[in-house]
């Protein structure tokens, strides 16, 4: 997503005394569920709120980002610890509250994705963290009577430097608190860091290997009950008739309810509301997309791609160049629809009571998801308090509103707090997909082999155009152009349209977005421009990025590790790639075998360099590296979500298969040192892979892979 | 109908339906969430747990099959997150999301009593019944065999 930032939209340093529980800098303790539904409902708006240290010394950091395996705990951490000079074994995290002094500088509301939880609260919060540290450092030095300059902080405490003299944070902090705060604070310098940019193992590890992380779908109310949701199996559907009197006929279902959505069958648990809804009898009002299908999408989409579109991108006279290149290469590349598929399966706990509700969600859209559920349950905003869990994954999927609205309709139907869960099937079946998409491209070579033109139509749906409806002007959804609108390559003549076409199936943000299919298709298409050149895939790329010094480093770094231009065993191929995506510069080479008789492609090995600016901790970086590489890989070889009479084909994990252990290569990850801004790190790590099997492919086979997944003709 | 089992080592019994899937008995009878819902299906791990010693999909298996049996879940390994394959995964910062892991580390437990000093090859061959959506493979290789390590030296 092309992103604005604006840092200084909050005045994010304010402070609060926190009664007697100790003082409290821009603070705010929401403490366990239960204490957090005791409050006033503005109680937790009225402040901003990051730290809060107690008289123990103990720091509680508020998360407001969802953890959905990012590692944001830890790097947010790690950030506040830096400036505040924080012994780590001191720190605590919560995930806060929907509240406007959470709202994502970037986005303007409480949100996680589009990579930037580092983008969007390094500033803020380091800052928060500077302003604490020279108001404890000030009431230090009243208290000895000394000179601030003659204290330092260290393992959260203030040192009076001369005597030795010391006083932990706890001690200081109800004092520190009658202190103003500080405008600017002086920031650490960047060579006396200690924790920023240093490897650091997650904090949340613990938990997550002893079953005690709190997922959504862990959530346990008193009195709650357990519902699943009959849906249409066409998109837009409704219910036309129902006959719950089988399903309430199963011992131990409590009710069958009719919502929006289609019927929920409620039980005091999951199997058994399972069981209940295999008994349910509905009828169908199909609706408009009842004879839809991969094929008559497809068709559409090649009779779309005659039209003229919104300009993304023009310079140049791509036309007029194109006539009188020496040489032209043409392609049409196609990807298919892709569920998300988050290992936790999409659920949602709702308690509505008539005085407010509570939500209990993996959720990524806390502001969304407040306004919703208040719609819903029909009270206000404020009267609802949206309680993020640990997400199960969220890769886009939980960005999304269906799971909420479900659950607040069954629990006020009910009266009851209700946890509604969506079985693996529903999870496929009912997501919100990652966007098909059909994408003409000309490329035009001079007589040097350099590329005169690029010329490139792309076909699909718009995300935003549901999402953010005022963000699409003119038809023009620039999340559906990123990643070859957005390319930096320097071609003289550069033309990109976008026919903004609707497909009947509901399309959502999935890892990297629109890089994810214009990623592959650009950098395919440059290994096809680069074999027309009769040029090395690696020194055309350095020809295109001769004024580009950030990506060319990416391409020069992964190929150098990688051992590009070294000789491979036999039967071994290389490709590379490299994607721009979310302020980050990733490349990937990728060295592969195929058995062309069985029709498989083996990756052996994946070498990625990435350029993410200045960053906090490498070993998440490396991990989001090798993680996105894993997840781009199942779209490369399997990834195909298919419509047949209206209805998804693919089910569950044997018919809409994903890359396991046995075929997840060795990922070795390369870090460039930068002083640029921070760029994100969850998703660039995605786009490059698949075009860089594919190129691979491309080398072996001399075919170029047109159309994902890759499949046993593309070997051949 | 009551069906009584050994749960980490404490007597449990359950009146329930004997066809429900000891996962669904112990998420919502017993509270014990450790264990995870994937798919329902035997097709991702997510659910595994030990039962006599042997590692098993909860979620196809009817509670009526470990009546008198021995079960042992992800909260049953250690109190404290002390056991070697725990404090491997935990050294080799494996988990991203988390939600697959409990599912990973009982699976793993089990190759490791099975075949003490497995290569990469016997690692790829037993774990590949447990999917990780974050696409924590690589390091869940190296923390079997640092795990395996760790248990040769006690």
């Amino acid at each position: 997503m092309t992103q604005i930032f604006s840092l200084d939209r909050r005045e994010f340093l304010r402070k609060s005394a926190a009664g007697s529980a100790g003082l409290v800098i821009g603070l705010y303790l929401p403490g366990k569920y239960e204490a957090l539904a005791g409050l006033p409902p503005k109680a937790g708006a009225a402040l901003n709120a990051w730290v809060a240290i107690a008289p123990d010394d103990t720091v509680t950091l508020q998360i407001d980002k969802a953890e959905m395996g990012q590692g944001i705990s830890t790097a947010l951490a790690m950030i506040l610890a830096e400036e505040l000079d924080l012994d780590w074994k001191k720190i605590k995290t919560e995930f806060a509250p929907a509240a406007p002094e959470y709202f994502n500088p970037i986005f303007g509301m409480q949100g996680t994705g589009g990579s930037c939880s580092i983008r969007g609260s390094w500033e803020p919060l380091a800052k928060a963290g500077a302003a604490a540290r020279e108001m404890l450092v000030a009431t230090a030095a009243k208290r000895w009577a000394v000179a601030v300059e003659e204290c330092h902080t260290e393992n959260s405490a203030v040192v009076h430097t001369a005597s030795g003299k010391r006083l932990g944070h706890g001690a200081l902090v109800e004092e520190a608190a009658k202190l103003p705060v500080p405008v600017n604070p002086k920031r650490k310098e960047v060579k006396d860091y200690v924790y920023i940019g240093k490897a650091t193992k997650r904090r949340d590890s613990a938990i997550k290997v002893n079953g005690k992380a709190e997922f959504g779908i862990d959530v346990r109310r008193p009195e709650m009950l357990h519902a699943v949701v009959a849906r249409c199996p066409v998109f837009g559907g409704k219910v036309k008739s129902f006959d719950g009197s089988k399903a309430k006929a199963v011992r131990g279902v409590i009710n069958v309810v009719q919502i929006s959505d289609g019927v929920a069958v409620v039980a005091d648990n999951t199997w058994t509301a399972m069981e209940g809804r295999r008994a349910l009898e509905i009828t169908w009002d199909e609706g408009p997309n009842a004879k839809n299908s991969s094929e008559a999408i497809r068709k559409l989409y090649h009779e779309r791609v005659e039209q003229a579109g919104a300009i993304a991108r023009k310079e140049g006279d791509a036309d007029a160049a194109l006539t009188t290149a020496a040489k032209k290469v043409d392609a049409v590349y196609e990807v298919p629809f892709l569920a998300h598929a988050t290992m936790e399966p999409m659920n949602c706990t709702a308690d509505v009571r008539a005085d407010g509700c509570d939500v209990y969600a993996p959720t990524q859209f806390q502001t969304v998801n407040q306004l919703t559920a208040a719609k819903v349950a029909g009270l206000k905003p404020e009267q609802v308090r949206i309680h993020t869990t640990y997400l199960g994954g969220g890769f886009g999927r939980r960005a999304e509103e269906d799971f909420i609205v479900e659950a607040v309709e069954v629990s006020k139907a009910m009266g009851a707090p209700v946890q509604v869960t969506y079985s693996r099937e529903d999870d496929i079946q009912s997501d919100y997909y990652r966007p098909a998409v059909l994408v003409k491209l000309t490329g035009g070579l001079d007589g040097s082999g350099n590329v005169a033109a690029w010329k490139s139509r792309i076909v699909g749906p718009s995300i935003m155009s549901r999402f953010f409806p005022g963000s699409v002007k003119n038809g023009l959804d620039d999340s559906s152009v990123e990643g070859i609108a957005t390319l930096k390559y320097g071609v003289p003549n550069f033309f990109v349209d976008y026919v903004l076409t609707e497909p009947g199936v509901p399309v959502g943000f999935w890892r990297s977005v629109g890089c994810s299919h214009n990623g592959y298709i650009a950098e395919c298409f440059v290994d096809e421009m680069a074999k027309a050149a009769g040029k090395d895939p690696v020194e055309f790329r350095r020809t295109l990025l001769a004024k580009e010094p950030r990506p060319l480093g990416v391409v020069n770094l992964a190929a150098e590790k990688a051992g590009w231009g070294k000789p491979l065993p036999a039967g071994r191929y290389r490709g590379i790639a490299m994607v721009e995506s979310f302020g980050s510069f990733v490349a990937e080479v990728a060295e592969i075998s195929l058995d062309r008789k069985g029709g498989t492609v083996q990756v052996h090995k994946v070498v990625a360099a990435v350029d993410c600016g200045r960053h906090v901790n490498p070993e998440t970086i490396r991990a989001q590296i090798e993680g996105g590489i894993i997840y781009g890989l199942t779209a490369a070889l399997k990834g195909e979500i298919t419509i047949a009479n209206g209805r998804v084909e693919q089910s569950n994990f044997n018919d809409y298969q994903v890359v396991r252990i046995n075929e997840a290569p060795p990922v070795e990850v390369h870090i460039v040192e930068s002083n640029d801004g921070p760029g994100g790190i969850g998703e660039p790590g995605t786009p490059p892979i698949a075009p860089a099997v594919c190129n691979a492919i491309f080398s072996a086979t001399g075919k170029p892979v047109r159309r994902l997944p890759i499949k046993a003709e593309d070997l051949a | 109908m009551a069906i009584t089992f050994t749960l980490n080592g404490e007597s449990k019994t359950v009146d329930t339906d004997p066809q429900m899937p000891l996962l669904w008995v112990l998420r919502d009878t017993l509270n014990m969430t450790g264990t995870k819902f994937g798919c329902g299906m035997a097709l991702c791990g997510a659910c595994t747990v030990h039962i006599n010693g042997q590692a098993s999909r909860s979620c196809i298996t009817p509670i009526s099959s470990v009546a008198g049996k021995k079960i042992t879940t992800i909260e049953g390994l250690s109190a404290d997150a002390s056991h070697p394959v725990q404090k491997a995964w935990i050294e080799e910062d494996v988990p991203q999301c988390g939600y697959c892991q409990s599912g990973q580390i009982m699976s793993a437990v089990a190759l490791l009593a099975k075949t003490p000093h497995p290569s990469d090859a016997e690692i790829d061959d037993f774990m590949s019944g447990n999917i990780c959506r974050c696409g924590t493979y690589q390091r869940i290789r190296k923390a079997i065999h640092r795990a395996a390590a760790l248990q040769a030296a006690k």
